[in-house]
């Protein structure tokens, strides 16, 4: 084995044939709202902890999608649950109350 | 797979390729990676064929390497490519085909924008005036080299020794076609087959005996692309982009690889050593890697050709393994002797990817 | 004897239109070159948004139309301008004088294997939306196991919005064609895996949001914010898909068993030469030119001809069906007047 000074990088393709969805499934059960976010961002927008620590309930709704559990941790630690998210949704999701529900199933994990 | 759906795009981006009279450049790179693909194109269509092919030792590079390094501005790549139409003009030849993907793509490229932008043409004209006191007619049709083996594909299987079939078995090889990016995506209507599914190397594979694969990654590019591997930094990404493509073919268990680019089969061939290197993965049977060859290669093996005089002691990748399934006859102690009869010595062997 | 008006094609935009001139008092003749009346609607399965089999749809508007002359299987061969008139000669030897011509000649499915990174025609599991409507109708399509497909997709904006195939203008149905498509092969096979590839959604018509929810919601139908780039075929003979998961910012491949390409409303080119022989102008996306995109969208600039239906743009069936009536009552008043 030779050490070029350069690697293969794994591909940063999203892979759906093998992303993990178990936790967003098992979400969607008892928040079926879930899967009615159009990405639209207003939650984002408004959250005062987003600007600060990068909390978004869009990306973590996204990264959930796409099976990528551990970003969506560290996402929601940083949640106040101050609620604003919930008042601008268009989709009517109650996304403080999915907000809890997915940390309760962390805690489950 | 719908082979009738594949043929039916084919048909649809045929280009004119006149038979005989034809100009041709080399490539600045290929006769250090390939030093005898460009020999036997010549001998192909000169003594094998009897056509009529002129070359000019005044030509220079295209300056194609430079202008997609982004390292000269756009008129200086113009200038360089009227004084090679102007070499062409002046020997006589309205026909004239390139011995690089990347010059083919340049050459294409640069005789749309005149078509249109006329007014810079004029500059460039004038430019090439000033700097050499030469004039051009343009081409009346521009074709790479590999159009022209396709063009002649039947001729030569007519006169072949070899065809691309496992003699132990009687089955086609499995031939994986690598096209240069230069080719045709640019513009798909100047390729032979387009730029989705181009017909240039399936048409010579399927005449001499072979079989085609398809495989997810084969539009995926081969890795080189210029920047990204004259960086050294970069170059994770130039061996990432290989190793994709080899992971997607290796469940077709491919028998060799074809190209028409000079970077493709250089990158195919040596990113094969070094991901054995970093992965401890090898793609070909039994250790050895997948061999890759250049069209003119290929054509060469078909005919006969002792693959020592074709260059290909040159190959990282051994093509023994090759050899022995199409039957052709070789002296393994010729491998490593120089055309003086001098003993070139024996390159130290890899650690991984087995060689002979 | 009753004033002729020559329709010249018998989907639902001339069924309609040629009832209501019917009923009105006039004598519509409806020419038609296909075998069957009711159009590209003749061959769908169920409509949007109420999920009405398109089958009664047809059947409604041809008995409405019944009384009208109908010659199928027929175009026009050649038009006679004569002085307030024209003789038009048809493909089954008759000719017929009016005064007046309506065109319900619709639009022509974009041809999918045009876009050819999609590999229609090319890889096996690919089919169009035309191609999936017809598998609802006849259950016979190779390209679907009877188990169901595993994992599928649907691919919006094909041949729509796209400069390169010569078609910028958007299509209008597709979006909530594919959600339709999506939800009833959930409903036919809740095991699959449905995705929609898609640029936006445009859902604007009555009720199509509720099935964009539902399709999210009930169904779990897996949205993703990307146009589909490329599609290869695998060893298995499955679809390779690679797409940007542009929400994420990162590209996307998914392995799919069954890929359905939802094929754009193009302008039918086969109008085009009779619109050239009575000098018809065509809009700058290629469709029939109106008097007027807003007021007058049923009126040609040309005295005594009309139009009704996707010959002047996409239009949904109800949309349609509208601009049938449309042209009635205002080929209507335009024979009331000019009696005058």
């Amino acid at each position: 084995m030779i050490d070029f000074g350069f690697k293969i990088s794994p591909s940063s393709a999203i892979n759906m044939d093998n992303a993990d969805l178990s936790l967003y499934e098992k979400v969607r059960e008892i928040e079926p709202d879930i899967s009615k976010c159009i990405a639209c961002g207003s939650c984002s927008a408004t959250c005062p902890a987003g600007r600060f620590s990068g909390m978004s309930v869009r990306k973590c709704i996204l990264d959930l999608q796409r099976g990528k559990k551990n970003e969506v941790k560290k996402m929601l630690s940083c949640c106040m649950l101050c609620g604003k998210c919930t008042m601008v949704c268009p989709r009517g999701i109650n996304t403080r109350h999915l907000i809890l529900s997915i940390c309760k199933l962390y805690k489950e994990d | 797979m719908i082979y009738q759906g594949k043929q039916k795009i084919w048909a649809d981006y045929q280009k004119e390729i006149p038979d005989d009279r034809w100009y041709y450049v080399r490539s600045c790179i290929r006769q250090n990676f390939f030093p005898g693909a460009e020999k036997m194109f010549m001998e192909i269509c000169r003594n094998v064929l009897k056509k009529d092919f002129y070359e000019s030792a005044s030509h220079t590079t295209c300056g194609g390497i430079a202008y997609h390094c982004d390292t000269i501005p756009q008129e200086t790549v113009m200038t360089i490519v009227a004084r090679q139409f102007a070499l062409m003009t002046e020997a006589g030849y309205e026909n004239y085909v390139a011995s690089c993907i990347t010059s083919f793509g340049n050459y294409i490229e640069i005789l749309e924008t005149w078509n249109e932008f006329p007014e810079l043409e004029a500059k460039i004209r004038e430019m090439l005036w000033k700097a050499c006191r030469r004039e051009f007619n343009k081409p009346k049709y521009v074709a790479h080299a590999s159009d022209l083996i396709y063009k002649y594909r039947n001729l030569i299987a007519e006169r072949a020794k070899y065809r691309l079939i496992n003699k132990n078995t009687g089955e086609p090889l499995k031939v994986v076609e690598h096209i240069g990016c230069h080719y045709s995506k640019m513009f798909p209507s100047k390729g032979v087959g387009g730029a989705e599914y181009p017909y240039v190397l399936c048409g010579m594979v399927e005449a001499w005996g072979g079989n085609v694969i398809d495989y997810p990654e084969r539009r995926h590019c081969c890795g080189y692309g210029f920047r990204q591997y004259h960086i050294k930094a970069n170059r994770g990404y130039s061996i990432s982009n290989t190793h994709k493509k080899f992971e997607s073919m290796e469940p077709y268990h491919p028998d060799m690889i074809i190209t028409n680019c000079p970077g493709c089969p250089y990158f195919m061939d040596r990113w094969q050593y070094a991901i054995a290197e970093m992965e401890g993965k090898t793609y070909g049977e039994n250790g050895y890697g997948i061999p890759v060859f250049t069209y003119e290669e290929v054509a060469g093996l078909v005919l006969g050709y002792d693959p020592w005089d074709l260059g290909l002691q040159l190959h990282q990748v051994a093509v023994e393994p090759l050899l022995d399934k199409m039957g052709i006859e070789y002296d393994p102690k010729r491998k490593y002797e120089g055309l003086n009869h001098k003993d070139l010595l024996k390159p130290e062997l890899p650690g991984v990817l087995r060689c002979c | 004897m009753k004033e002729n008006i020559l329709i010249i094609g018998g989907g639902i935009a001339g069924l309609e239109a040629a009832a209501q001139l019917f009923r009105l008092g006039y004598n519509p003749i409806i020419v038609e070159k296909e075998d069957h009346l009711g159009g590209h609607v003749a061959g769908w399965n169920r409509l949007f948004p109420d999920m009405s089999p398109a089958e009664d749809l047809v059947a409604r508007l041809t008995e409405a139309a019944g009384e009208a002359n109908i010659f199928l299987n027929t175009r026009i061969a050649f038009v006679n301008k004569l002085k307030d008139s024209y003789n038009i000669m048809l493909t089954n030897g008759i000719s017929v004088i009016t005064r007046i011509l309506l065109f319900a000649t619709g639009f022509s499915l974009f041809d999918a294997s045009k876009k050819e990174e999609y590999g229609y025609g090319v890889y096996d599991k690919v089919m169009t939306n035309r191609d999936l409507e017809n598998w609802f109708n006849t259950g016979q399509d190779e390209r679907i196991p009877e188990e169901g497909p595993r994992a599928m997709g649907f691919v919006h904006c094909v041949g729509s919005r796209d400069e390169k195939a010569k078609n910028p203008q958007c299509s209008k149905v597709c979006c909530i064609t594919a959600v339709k498509q999506a939800i009833e092969m959930k409903q036919k096979f809740p095991d699959a895996m449905v995705y929609c590839f898609y640029m936006d959604l445009r859902m604007f018509g009555k009720k199509y949001e509720d099935f964009y929810i539902s399709a999210q919601r009930d169904y779990g139908v897996r949205f993703i914010r990307g146009r589909v780039s490329e599609v290869s075929e695998n060893i298995e003979g499955n679809l390779v898909v690679k797409a940007e998961d542009t929400l994420s910012g990162k590209p996307i491949k998914v392995t799919l068993d069954l890929l359905v390409l939802m094929s754009g409303i193009v302008c039918n080119q086969e109008i085009c030469k009779s619109a050239a022989q009575l000098s018809l102008p065509m809009d700058s996306d290629g469709f029939l030119k109106s008097r007027d995109n807003v007021a007058d969208i049923i009126e040609s600039p040309k005295e005594g001809i009309f139009y009704a239906g996707a010959c002047t743009g996409p239009k949904t069936v109800p949309e349609t069906l509208a601009e049938a009536r449309s042209a009635a009552l205002e080929i209507h008043n335009y024979i009331i007047s000019s009696r005058k």
